[in-house]
């Protein structure tokens, strides 16, 4: 009700301000119209699939090694002790700090947002991996040292089961950062994607194609977030019904 | 993450120096090249002609770094200010909430970089629209966190607060926000990291002095040993904000613990 209203607002000042010759603001219709043209051209499509697929496969990257990484240093203090240092000063280089040296090693493209949104989504699901593993029964643990498991099969069989439904708690936040570092990149330097797409519509006095964007990029944000809950609190559900 | 006890600083000071001598061996053995990856040495060169420690310097980054804070640190006290007045508006009465906290939930994931071209078309290549992205960009985890402390504050409180004829005000600032303090600080915390990030992209595109603007300067100009030096800046820059903050944080609510 109230964004609508919201909406309405803005779109009779907006349609003051471009009959007034603004280059700054559209009406909503104008937006609307731009988001259709983008849409049948299909230039839209190709713009999120790059932004989504990149930052997955950024999070893909830096999950994986915060996992490994969080269960060794969850299953061993002593590890955790030695690393503290050294997590607690590279956790807090902003992500974007990383993006002009990520553009002098990989140039422009894929593997450049790759590599920072693997940095941004590695630091946050590393604590929290380490974590969870801290919390799993420490008589689980006990367990597996007297039937005399492998490192390799304690994580594996006892660690991973134990966390996993933390693990999506964990992934719902990754997959916000990962989102919203993508498209930072997209902003900022990467010619790519909707946070680029968004940029020149800027930058050639398109407010129409550029409101269209922000809003896209609001709801692709969104749906993702969305779906993401209802996924995490299926997944809790059937582990809860499963114990 | 808790601090560890007194004899693990020294274990991680280890492993941290370590890791600073595998670079230098990276580096001087040319393992990796120093396009990428300069010497240690270099970027310590870098640092100190700019913050001009031996006098041959002009102090440039030490003008920089003080932009880029200063930016930081502004941008987050507005959007702290304005998160913390409007979370109370909207907290306040159960009616606001409902009518306005779907179109927060919209917004909340949004990218506050994504706001840029706007304000830049709006506002134009201006430290002022860099500043107004900044605030804009941070104050959402403070404002949700307000609403949301503001919601949850014990039934039993509020009917208490209703016996005792508080005014909407008195009950907020007497009940409300002691107890979303904790929330809020929290929120701030989140705040303070975007802040920093909102401003260095935002010298990045919009080319205002500042660390932001020239890390990329020094990347596209190939000088690696700058470009580290302003990593190395930002990173301290992020460490330092992120523990004041943390123990503010302790501070404040220490009466909160019995």
């Amino acid at each position: 009700m109230v964004p609508a209203v919201l909406l309405l607002a803005f779109e009779l000042y907006a349609r003051r301000a471009a009959a007034l010759g603004s280059d700054a603001l559209a009406p909503v219709s104008a937006a609307v119209k731009a988001f259709a043209g983008a849409a049948v051209d299909g230039s839209l499509w190709q713009a999120t699939a790059f932004t989504l697929g990149t930052a997955a496969l950024g999070l893909l990257v830096g999950g994986a090694l915060a996992l490994a990484g969080g269960i060794a240093l969850g299953l061993s203090p002593r590890a955790a002790r030695m690393g503290f240092m050294t997590t607690e000063l590279l956790r807090t280089v902003p992500s974007v700090a990383l993006i002009p040296l990520a553009m002098l090693m990989f140039g422009f493209g894929v593997r450049m947002e790759l590599a920072i949104v693997a940095f941004a989504t590695f630091w946050p699901l590393l604590l929290l991996v380490q974590a969870a593993v801290r919390q799993v029964e420490p008589r689980l643990l006990e367990v597996s040292h007297v039937l005399g498991l492998s490192v390799h099969e304690r994580a594996l069989k006892i660690v991973l089961p134990a966390i996993a439904a933390r693990l999506f708690v964990a992934l719902r936040l990754g997959v916000a950062v990962a989102l919203v570092v993508a498209v930072t990149v997209e902003i900022a330097a990467n010619p790519h994607g909707m946070g680029y797409a968004m940029m020149i519509a800027q930058q050639s006095f398109d407010p129409a194609l550029m409101l269209a964007w922000l809003g896209w990029i609001g709801v692709v944000g969104y749906a993702v977030n969305a779906g993401m809950l209802r996924m995490q609190q299926r997944v809790a559900r059937r582990m809860g019904a499963a114990a | 993450m808790k601090a560890p006890a007194r004899g693990g600083w020294l274990g991680s000071a280890l492993v941290l120096a370590a890791l600073v001598a595998l670079w230098w061996a990276a580096s001087n053995g040319g393992w990796v090249s120093r396009v990428f990856l300069p010497t240690p040495q270099a970027t310590w060169a870098s640092l100190a002609e700019g913050f001009n420690f031996t006098g041959s310097g002009h102090g440039e980054l030490a003008a920089w770094t003080r932009d880029t804070v200063a930016r930081m640190l502004q941008g987050w006290l507005l959007a702290s200010l304005l998160g913390v007045a409007l979370g109370v508006l909207v907290g306040a009465s159960a009616a606001a909430r409902a009518w306005l906290q779907p179109m927060l939930e919209f917004i909340r994931p949004l990218p506050a970089s994504a706001v840029l071209p706007l304000a830049i078309s709006i506002f134009g290549l201006s430290p002022r629209m860099v500043l107004a992205v900044v605030a804009f960009g941070a104050m959402w985890p403070v404002l949700l966190a307000t609403v949301h402390g503001l919601a949850t504050v014990d039934a039993r409180l509020a009917e208490a607060a209703r016996c005792l004829q508080l005014s909407r005000a008195a009950f907020i600032f007497k009940i409300g926000l002691p107890h979303a303090l904790p929330d809020i600080l929290a929120g701030a915390r989140l705040a303070l990291t975007i802040a920093l990030i909102v401003a260095v992209v935002g010298e990045m595109i919009a080319s205002q002095g500042g660390l932001g603007q020239a890390i990329l300067l020094a990347a596209r100009a190939f000088r690696a040993s700058d470009l580290f030096a302003g990593i190395v800046l930002l990173g301290l820059i992020g460490f330092a904000s992120n523990a004041l903050l943390a123990l503010a944080e302790q501070r404040l609510l220490r009466w909160q613990r019995p």
